[in-house]
């Protein structure tokens, strides 16, 4: 038996991913990207879709904030909040990695 | 129709009837395909091809039991060459050595594992297979092993519901993102079964607690998916989302239909792909056009603000018990015929108590004609 696994918690310290089960897909008959998971597809907004795309393995949750701040010209704090807010809820669908 | 033809998101392909599990429950028809029956390796390409470009971008690969088909590793290296998620539905039994290897290496991107109990001895009763469960068991090992994520379905009755606190902890053993708590749907071999299957309301009260409680404490651990029992709901499920309206579904002989039981709705009849495209079918087939969107509907459901939510509700089971396919599902309680359900319920309760064990189950096979009851 395998020890059970725990809720992954974000922090911005977190390097998140997409686990084998999902994927971000272009679909050309939509015109729009499609997150593909095991029952459900999801069509992200383009706010969703930059943090989705931003979960790389490699950057931190802190790194993805700043760097979507810079892009959308706004205030870290409340970009912090969203971002974490919609990791969290992700990852607690276990569609995100941390 | 009220609002634009959209094109649809999923199919449920039945590759075979084929299995060699009998589970009084299957959703197949009680008339069984043979093999011979059976689209050939490319038709079904071409199909899934057709799917694509229509807009398709998950395919549920079914049965039957879809192993049982020699040439899966090709079908699931034709719908990845598309981009087509895949999502192979499989009772995990006699899969020879190397072959689930072969389906994720082919592109496979998810498994579902079905588990009749949670107990060997339920699991291998209910399916009537002896020794099911320990292949079960190694199957879901074998797909962890092979990199794949991995869904346990616990199709859910009268037999097995105090088990769901095990399945749970099965699920979780094994490595599961996701189990689905489902219980079953009196339709095919279900509706024969009906009186032995239906579980009682303290069960099935029990379970809605024990399944909401799962939930809260294994959020982010694992996901639960839990299908409530119709007979004992106020409102109807959205049965496939609505009719033909983002999904659709193909039986092994290349019948194309909005959902697994249309068949039992005498009024309708469906088209087989090849004598049409799949295109053709899905936007003029009048099978497929009988019930979209809410024009078709009737009181009280064309003016109830429920409307586009639960669409109606199941067409096949008010077919089954209405006796009328047009009819609000008698699963919702403006229907006016909803007491039924509770007097079914009621006769399967007494029914039961006459006859305690499963010798009474019609276990599917083919070639056993039978009545839905
Ligand atoms: S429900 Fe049982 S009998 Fe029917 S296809 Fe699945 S495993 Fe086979
Ligand atoms: S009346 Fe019809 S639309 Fe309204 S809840 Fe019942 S089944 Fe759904």
């Amino acid at each position: 038996m395998m020890p059970l696994r725990e809720r992954a918690l974000v922090s911005p310290r977190s390097v998140p991913s997409l686990p084998k089960h999902v994927r971000i897909q272009y679909d050309p008959v939509r015109q729009a990207f499609a997150v593909l998971s095991p029952e459900k597809v999801f069509w992200p907004n383009d706010i969703s879709l930059d943090i989705l795309r931003r979960c790389d393995g490699r950057s931190t949750v802190g790194h993805i904030i700043a760097e979507l701040a810079a892009d959308y010209d706004a205030e870290q704090e409340a970009v912090a909040a969203d971002v974490v807010a919609f990791l969290q809820e992700w990852s607690d669908k276990l569609l995100v990695k941390l | 129709m009220n609002e634009p033809l959209l094109p649809p998101i999923g199919m449920l392909a039945e590759l075979t009837h084929r299995c060699p599990l009998q589970c009084p429950y299957c959703s197949n028809p009680l008339e069984l395909l043979k093999a011979n029956r059976e689209l050939d390796t490319q038709t079904w390409l071409d199909l899934f091809s057709q799917a694509a470009d229509l807009g398709v971008l998950q395919v549920h690969l079914s049965g039957g039991e879809p192993t049982l088909r020699r040439d899966l590793e090709q079908l699931i290296a034709g719908l990845s060459a598309r981009g087509v998620y895949t999502n192979l539905i499989t009772a995990g039994v006699g899969i020879a050595e190397g072959r689930i290897e072969a389906f994720a290496a082919a592109g496979l991107d998810h498994l579902q594992l079905s588990f009749q109990g949670a107990r060997p001895a339920t699991t291998d009763r209910i399916g009537n297979h002896k020794g099911g469960h320990e292949k079960k068991l190694e199957t879901a090992r074998r797909a962890r092993a092979a990199g794949l994520p991995l869904t346990i379905n616990a199709p859910i009755h009268r037999h097995n519901i105090e088990e769901v606190p095990e399945f749970i902890d099965l699920a979780l053993s094994l490595g599961a993102e996701r189990l689905e708590i489902a219980n079953v749907q009196y339709a095919g071999w279900a509706l024969t079964n009906r009186d032995q299957l239906m579980p009682e309301r303290a069960a099935v009260d029990r379970q809605a607690e024990i399944v909401a409680a799962a939930r809260e404490r294994l959020t982010g651990i694992m996901n639960i998916d839990f299908v409530p029992p119709d007979y004992f709901a106020i409102y109807p499920k959205p049965c496939m989302g609505g009719w033909a309206r983002d999904a659709f579904m193909v039986t092994p002989d290349g019948t194309v239909l909005p959902c697994h039981a249309a068949q039992t709705i005498p009024s309708l009849s469906f088209e087989r792909f090849g004598t049409r495209s799949l295109a053709e079918i899905w936007t003029d087939s009048p099978a497929f056009n009988a019930f979209r969107g809410t024009d078709w509907m009737l009181e009280p459901c064309r003016s109830c603000e429920r409307r586009e939510i639960d669409w109606g509700g199941c067409r096949c089971q008010a077919m089954a018990i209405a006796g009328d396919a047009a009819a609000t599902d008698p699963a919702c309680v403006k229907s006016p015929i909803h007491a039924r359900m509770a007097m079914l319920i009621d006769e399967a309760q007494r029914a039961a108590a006459v006859s305690s064990n499963d010798e009474q189950f019609v276990y599917r096979r083919i070639g056993v004609v039978t009545e839905p009851a």
